[in-house]
This record gives structure tokens, sequence and C-alpha cells, in this order.
């Protein structure tokens, strides 16, 4: 039987442009907030688990070893996990993974992206120049998404500007922008239709981490620790003939593999609130459908209705989301911990009164790749 | 820190299988993969939807393209959906949290899978890219340079002579004669090896791994899910890894204080080593670890003729695993170790131990 782990550290630096900050700096950062926050220090540290996307982003090939120095590593295990954007969340269930196997007891979880150092629409486009970019093959998913669902067209606006407020609240956030508007975002430059310009995620800089322990150290730790109910993973082929581009049958399992081992039953209720990767605005109400928290075609109702806010029904993106950060290795980790903080009740200004139990998650690839965890205030939430 | 408990469940490779090491495959990445995983259900008598769990170790740098490793997915089988993680590290440390992830006791099976194409770049103008990009990478500091200045240390330590670099070498490449798999198979004497001109003093150009391309996958089940897919399971026994300073000059090079770390908490010293599969990319690395292993006189080294014989960078750590089990199953050796390295001048070391009796 496996053990249990819980979230008792985070660290975030701010997701702004970094420019005086090296790789080194940026990781330990986020690393030294992580472990002062679970009240340890790196020496107590038994293992780090380290995630980012593609090397080429900043032209470090396996920058773990560069790295361990800065992350207190050396001497210990150092894990690299890349799974495209999915890599923040799927980064967080290995060090999960590795406090339950009963190997370690505090595992330290960083990842980071350094945008300003690179080109990521280059990278995003497998390297190769001319790409369309993550929204160039996002965009015709969409528009199938709004033709299938008949959402109309101020669904992806409204997101952008809920997300954007929200940031507001976010010291950490990268965009803050107090004066955002509907008709701001409508009349920003389209860039991949029906994406606007203010629809899309930012390239950001930052780090984020996470500290995970044992059972035993999360009772005794600081502060309230956000018990790791269930994780689930799941990955599908990118392309093939005959694939649902707009409800992934990945996404979907991921999500009923998840609620069932968290004995959720009812995702809309019994969860209080979900931090969801949204890189480009409608893939709020695409991911609310395509992880069974609404019925098909009804996602844009949720977002329309303005229950996807603060102080909703089920609110999304507290933080502000990925729409206003996007160091793309860290943007997993940072939905996990920003979960992690809703139900340690730790959220200052965006926090959800009350929330129990919440969802991170982040996809990756060709909307492909997919990782979730479910934390709650709770060890063994009852729903 | 807790890193030296047995494992919570009884772990055991149950078919394992690999390319043979190619100087070019001509063909791409995901074709290897795909013949190992067909070979290994095979093998096992598995269905593809058996798989509960599988995990890759791979590096979008070799190939120079990012997310190259989504193409790798092709070579597994991601219809329906599948269960399944990435490693920007050599496949050893895939199966190293395949190890941990069935410890968990809700998943038997799962498959892990190394690969590598180094042969469409330059593997002296990309591995640089590896160092401290701000004091480091801008030297230009190349692995084989390196490993020359390890090298050096060595022999102005005296702990080692080129004469005992030419000998791991002449060994090495004589043993992989045997292994069908290997890419530099031949009989040299030493003083024919010692005769030829330096290639980056005190190397000679045989101290060098060859560039290789190739594939390795294993299957791992637990417990008695491993009785049933194999006659002869080889348990995992330990398994650790370690790392060190990334800066040479913090690191005394004629030692290996990661290796030997990760040697004590795989639990190396628990029990007699009959056989050693080492990832020695160059011939001097071999002493440092025989040494940091604590490997006697009597312990057969590389007998496939290690990396020195075929080195696909990414699936070499796991193919070493895979010798060593190899012999496990054929009755051939009863307790083995296996080495991985990643990192210049075996910065980062995994050691796993493999046992035949249950």
């Amino acid at each position: 039987m496996a053990r249990r782990s819980a979230v008792i550290g985070i660290g975030q630096t701010d997701y702004r442009k970094q420019l005086e900050l090296t790789l080194d700096g940026l990781v330990r950062w986020a690393a030294l907030e992580a472990v002062e926050d679970a009240g340890l220090t790196l020496a107590d540290i038994d293992a780090v688990v380290i995630g980012k996307a593609p090397d080429a982003l900043e032209g470090v090939m396996m920058p773990e070893l560069s790295l361990c120095d800065a992350l207190g590593a050396v001497g210990k295990p150092i894990h690299r996990v890349h799974t495209a954007g999915s890599v923040g969340a799927s980064t967080a269930i290995t060090g999960a993974t590795m406090v339950e196997s009963g190997r370690y007891d505090r595992v330290l979880v960083v990842c980071y992206e350094k945008q300003s150092e690179g080109n990521a629409t280059w990278a995003l486009s497998g390297g190769r120049s001319g790409g369309q970019g993550a929204g160039g093959t996002f965009a015709p998913w969409i528009r199938e998404y709004i033709r299938r669902s008949a959402a109309p067209e101020h669904i992806g606006w409204m997101v952008a500007v809920k997300d954007r407020r929200n940031a507001m609240k976010n010291p950490h956030a990268h965009l803050h922008l107090p004066d955002i508007t509907i008709e701001k975002v409508q009349e920003s430059p389209m860039l991949w239709d029906p994406l606007h310009f203010l629809e899309s995620c930012p390239s950001s800089d930052g780090a984020a981490a996470v500290v995970i322990a044992s059972e035993e150290v999360a009772r005794n730790a600081p502060r309230p620790p956000a018990w790791i109910v269930a994780h689930a993973k799941r990955t599908e082929f990118g392309s093939f003939p005959g694939r649902d581009t707009v409800r992934i049958q990945a996404g979907v399992d991921c999500a009923a593999a998840l609620y069932k081992k968290a004995g959720i039953t009812n995702p809309i209720e019994q969860i209080d609130c979900a931090e969801i990767y949204v890189p480009f605005s409608w893939y709020e109400p695409m991911w609310l459908e395509g992880h069974l928290i609404m019925p098909e075609g009804e996602g844009w109702k949720l977002t329309e209705a303005g229950e996807t806010e603060i102080g909703g029904r089920f609110p999304v993106n507290m933080s502000g989301g990925v729409l206003s950060s996007n160091p793309i290795g860290a943007s997993g980790l940072i939905r996990c911990l920003e979960a992690a903080s809703q139900v340690r009740g730790t959220a200052g200004d965006y926090q959800v009164d009350g929330a129990r139990v919440a969802l991170g998650h982040a996809y990756g690839g060709a909307a492909q790749y997919f990782a979730m965890w479910i934390v709650s205030s709770e060890i063994n939430p009852v729903f | 820190m807790s890193t030296n408990r047995p494992p919570a469940r009884d772990i055991a490779i149950v078919a394992t299988s690999q390319t043979p090491s190619y100087r070019h495959f001509d063909g791409p990445e995901p074709v290897m993969i795909m013949r190992c995983v067909n070979d290994l259900l095979t093998k096992t008598g598995l269905e593809r939807k058996d798989l509960e769990f599988t995990i890759a170790g791979s590096c979008d740098y070799l190939s120079g393209l990012p997310f190259a490793f989504v193409a790798n997915i092709d070579g597994v089988g991601a219809w329906p959906p599948v269960y399944e993680s990435h490693v920007e590290m050599d496949g050893a440390w895939a199966l190293f949290e395949a190890w941990l992830r069935l410890q968990l006791g809700d998943i038997d099976v799962a498959l892990v899978i190394g690969s590598g194409k180094s042969s469409p770049g330059r593997p002296r103008e990309v591995f640089p890219l590896q160092t401290d990009p701000y004091l480091m990478a801008p030297l230009g500091l190349d692995p084989v340079s390196l490993a020359g200045i390890q090298a050096r240390c060595l022999l102005d330590a005296g702990l080692a002579s080129e004469r005992d670099f030419a000998e791991v070498v002449s060994r090495s490449r004589r043993d992989a004669l045997t292994n069908p798999n290997a890419q530099v198979a031949v009989d040299r004497t030493v003083d024919a090896l010692l005769s030829e001109p330096y290639f980056c003093t005190p190397l000679r150009r045989h101290d060098l791994p060859p560039i290789s391309d190739g594939a390795a996958a294993v299957v791992l089940a637990a417990g008695d899910r491993a009785r049933e897919l194999s006659a002869r399971p080889v348990w995992i026994r330990g398994m650790d890894h370690r790392i060190e300073s990334h800066h040479p000059g913090l690191r005394d090079l004629t030692t290996s204080v990661s290796t030997a770390l990760a040697a004590a908490g795989a639990g190396l010293h628990d029990g007699p080593i009959d056989v050693a599969e080492l990832s020695v990319t160059y011939s001097p690395e071999e002493l440092v670890l025989r040494s940091a292993l604590g490997l006697g006189a009597g312990v057969s080294v590389n007998p496939s003729g290690g990396p020195l014989a075929g080195h696909p960078v990414m699936a070499t750590g796991l193919i070493r695993v895979i010798e060593v089990a190899d012999r496990i199953m054929a009755g051939n050796a009863g307790r083995g170790v296996a080495h991985a390295s990643s990192g210049p001048a075996l910065q980062q070391n995994l050691v796993c131990v493999l046992e035949g009796v249950a």
C-alpha cells in the first residue's frame, strides 16, 4: 500500500522578465522559499526533481547538471522530467510518487523556464523556422469547439479579462493589466483566428518549487499541508486519422482516472476550485468539458454566467493562470502549487473561501499530454 | 536523509531488448524503439494494453529538435491513451522512476525505454551545451577534453598509467567480439594500441567511445506477476543515484564520490558480485569506477565490451542493466551491478544491483 504525501512548502519567483538573474539564481529563489515555507533547509532534502520544457528554450542541454549546485543537490539524487507543456504537473507527480514509494520523506520539486533567453515560438514549432507556434496549432481546434458548442465569441474575451483581473491580486503574476476590458481584448490584434493578442499567454521567466513530504513529516510541518489525494497522467498520439482534437480522449481518461482515485463522483460540486492550464482563453470552457466538469457543449455557459470567477460556483485560475504568467516548464507546477495554496488557505487576496478540495492541471504537446492532481486540506476528504 | 531503504515491493526485470549499436541507423528513432517494444511483447506474451506504465529516457539535443521525444511515443503505441512519462536522462533513470512507481502497489507491469541517435550531430560540438552556460560553455569545454583532464589527474596522481587505459580498451573490444550488438569489436594488443598517436593528450582515439545510434527497453514486473512472466526474473535489489558539483575544479577527478554513495544506497556491498557492467565511455573511467565500487580483481567488468564497443547515448546506461540482467537470466551470474552515468567527467552516477534468486 502506497504511503501518502503532501505539499508542505511552496516557493515562487516573480514571473516577469528576469534579465538580472542567472538560471541558477532563478531556481534557487524558488527552492529556498519552498524549503523555508516547509520549515526546512536544503540540507534536509532527500532528493530533487527538476522539470522544464525543451532544453532548446534556453540552449542548455540537461540543465540539471549545471543547476545541481544552486539547488543544494550535490551528493543527492537529482531527477529530470520532460513531458512538454505538461511537465510542471508531471514533475510534481513524479515528486509525489517518490515519496509515496517509501523511498524518500522530503522531495524538492523545482520547475522553471526563462523565455527571455530564447525563442519559444521557434522551439514550439519543433525547432524549424517559419513554424505556426502553439497558437497556430490550437486555433483550428478552438474554432471546431466553437462550431460544435455554438458558443458565442465573447466567451474567449471574458476568460482573458477574468484571468487578468485575478492576476491583479497575485504579486508574482507577469501581466498586471489593470485597465483590461472586453473591448480591449476584442480590439487587440488577431494572432490566430479566433485568438486575439490579449487572449494569449505571455512569454515569462520564472521558477516554482514545492516540497513534497511523507505523512509523518507533513503532520509535523509548521504550516498546514495540502494532502495529495490523487494524481493521474495520460498521453495519446498528437495526430492520427479520426483524432478528436476538441474532446481529447487522453484528457477524458486522465480526469476519469483522477476522480476515481480521489473518490470524486460529481466534480463540479465536490471540487471547490481549479487551476487549469489555459494558455489561450478558449481552453477554459474546452477543459471544463474535456475533463468532465461540465457536460459536453456546456462548458462555456459556466464561464458566461461568471461562475468561474472567484466567488463563483467553480472558480478557475484564481491566480491569473497561464494567461497571466507562462514560464512554460514551470506553468504546470504553478497550477499544482496554486491548487495546494488554496487548500492550505495561503492564497492571500485570491483565496477561495473555505477551499477544501482543489484541482491542479496541465497539458502539453499537441494537447496530447495530461497531468493532474487533486489536493485537499484533509488527508481523506469524504464526498 | 532517508535514501537507503529496501524497496517496498520486489520488482524484477522479466524481459530485455536492445537494438545493435549502429554508427548510423538508417531511419528515425521511433523505429528503433518499436523494434524493442515489439520484441518485448513477443518475449513476454503481453499485449500493449498490459503495459500499465511506460517511461522513456531520451534527449532532444541529440537529434537537434525540441520535443524530439514526442515522436518516440510512435514507437510505444499511444492509442488508446496510455499512462506514461519521460525523463530527459539516460533510460537507466527511467528505470529508477519505474522501479519507484511500481512500489506504490497499484500497478504491476511497466515498460522502460532508453533511446538516442547521436549520428545526426557532432557530439563534440553538442555536449559543451551541457556545461554551465555562463562560465564553462563559452570555453567550449567538450567531454573528450574533460575526460582528458580526468585521465591527466589519474596519471599525475600515480594512480594509473597509459598502459592501464590501453588494457581497458584491449580487453573491452576483444570481449565485444562475442557481443552481436557491438559496434566496435576488435582484438588488438596493448602494445599495438600504445603505438598509436595521441588524439587529445593523454587520450588516444581508441580511449574514446564510438558515435552510436540505438535503443533499449525492458519490462518490469512486481512480485508474483514477475514470476508469472518469467521463469527466471532478475530482481532489482537496490538502486540509487547521486550527483556531484558541476564544476570540475571543485571535484577530485581521481575518485567518484557520487558512485560510491550510490553504491552504498543501492546495497552493493550486501553480497558478492559476479559481473559488473559500467558506463565506461572513456577508458580511464573504468579505473575510477572499479575503485569507487570496490570491485575486486575477480569481478568480470564489461563482458559485453561496454560503451567503448557501442555508445548509443541515453540507452547506454539501460544497456548496462540489460547486459547484467541477461547474464543472470541465462544462469551465468547470480548477482551483478550495473552503472550509468551522466554529465562531464562522471558527474552523475547511478548504481543498480540485480540478483537472480527469488
